[in-house]
């Protein structure tokens, strides 16, 4: 483990010194007051990828995103995800009820997985994301650090709500024995997908350097 | 303001400058053995780590992943039985029939999340790091990185897994399901691919890419 000195001089940050590291690259740039002002969102010079949105558009489109995935939540979670055909007798399981057959059969390590993919985390991504948003848009001052690596790990997990949605492309793929057994997807599912998708957007509008602006630097 | 030669005069194309992504703290860049991690002085995030050879395992394991790859479409990867009747699917199966249905969307999410888009990732890496150790630098690079740096997000092989153990789960409660080779190719896949991803040092690509230019 080595640690990284600065000689134990007082902290720089690369925003006293108008300078950014791209993230995907990490090519150090010269943030000129020209490239602050004219661009919707910056690009690196280097690789050419986005390296972080302007504070008007980043915050406006973090919210859109957001707004529309809170929005499906409620078709994703009251309409069934698919409908299982076994016997003639007709399934048709939600995100919730999916679960509780799974805690009626046993299998707990698998349902707590279940709940936290398809359930938790949807709802705590939305909450999360929301959250930021707003306290970059209120310029409340409150432990950026703490909020960085809050937008991280949300932006981490968000991705293993698509668990449910390949669970029903397996199923639909290997029970097709058409007198036996079939499954369907479900109009949830397609509202989940939804969700899922618009979050993904949603955390990657944002810009977690907004966190460390201090009001007035940005536009 | 000196602060150990960060100077903001100096600081463009400074290579030598590391900015923790986390609380935007600025680091000079030392050179860390092998093994070894550094961490931002503050907020205790990992910045790069010391590796040795880090492009070329990064090659290898994505060629490796590229084998398993192979292994995991032509077996089958679960084999479903009840009553006397089975049926096995192949790793494609899932997106495939899905593309069939009313909700083609979802089978076009779910063929390129949990096959295209770990492929592609592959290839890429591959198309990206292979010239650069041979002390090219082709005009493409930047096209392949940034490629490479919107694919990853998509390609969820490891998610996939779990959606896969999950459906055997649920469907092994009123038939018999047999787990069948693919699963283990796509396991071995899955994990060339975060060592592949692992390796893969942005930085120390564009430095050599930058030198084979010049
Ligand atoms: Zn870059
Ligand atoms: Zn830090």
């Amino acid at each position: 483990m080595t640690e990284i000195s600065t000689q134990g001089q007082k902290p720089t940050h690369g925003q006293d010194l108008d300078i950014l590291e791209c993230p995907h690259c990490h090519h150090v740039m010269k943030l000129t007051a020209e490239l602050k002002n004219t661009h919707h969102h910056l690009i690196c010079s280097r690789c050419g990828l986005k390296v972080g949105h302007s504070r008007r558009h980043a915050l406006q489109r973090t919210t859109a995103f957001l707004i529309a995935a809170f929005v499906l939540l409620f078709p994703a979670n009251i309409f069934p995800i698919m409908r299982l055909v076994s016997f003639g007798e007709e399934t048709r399981e939600t995100i919730f009820s999916g679960v509780l057959t799974l805690i009626a059969s046993g299998q707990y390590g698998i349902a707590v997985i279940v709940f936290i993919a398809s359930i938790f985390v949807p709802i705590f991504k939305i909450l999360c994301l929301g959250f930021l948003v707003l306290s970059v848009h209120l310029d409340i001052q409150w432990r950026p650090v703490v909020r960085t690596k809050l937008y991280r790990f949300v932006e981490f997990i968000g991705r293993w709500s698509m668990i449910d949605i390949f669970m029903i492309s397996v199923l639909i793929a290997l029970v097709k024995l058409k007198a036996l057994a079939t499954v369907e997807a479900g109009i949830g599912a397609l509202a989940f997908a939804a969700v899922i998708i618009l979050t993904m957007f949603a955390a990657n509008s944002f810009d977690p350097k907004l966190i460390w602006d201090k009001r007035g630097q940005s536009s | 303001m000196d602060n150990s030669g960060v100077h903001p005069d100096k600081a463009p194309d400074n290579q030598y400058i590391r900015i923790c992504s986390e609380c935007d703290l600025v680091h000079h860049h030392v050179p860390v053995a092998r093994g070894q991690t550094a961490y931002c002085k503050r907020c205790g995030k990992t910045l790069y780590r010391g590796h040795s050879y880090a492009l070329e395992r990064s090659l290898a394991f994505a060629v490796c992943g590229l084998a398993f790859f192979a292994v995991a479409n032509v077996a089958p990867l679960l084999i479903f039985s009840m009553q006397g009747n089975s049926n096995a699917n192949l790793l494609i199966d899932g997106g495939l029939e899905f593309l069939k249905t009313d909700y083609w969307f979802l089978g076009l999410l779910v063929l390129f999340a949990s096959v295209i888009a770990p492929f592609l990732l592959l290839c890429v890496i591959i198309l990206m790091v292979a010239p650069v150790l041979m002390g090219r630098a082709p005009v493409v690079s930047g096209a392949l990185f940034r490629a490479y740096a919107r694919l990853r997000p998509w390609a969820m092989g490891e998610i996939f897994i779990i959606g896969i153990i999950v459906a055997y789960v649920k469907l092994s409660d009123f038939a018999d399901v047999f787990v069948g080779t693919a699963l283990f190719g796509f396991m071995g896949m899955v994990i060339s691919s975060v060592l592949a991803l692992l390796y893969l040092d942005p930085r120390e690509l564009w430095l050599r890419i930058e030198a084979n230019r010049s």
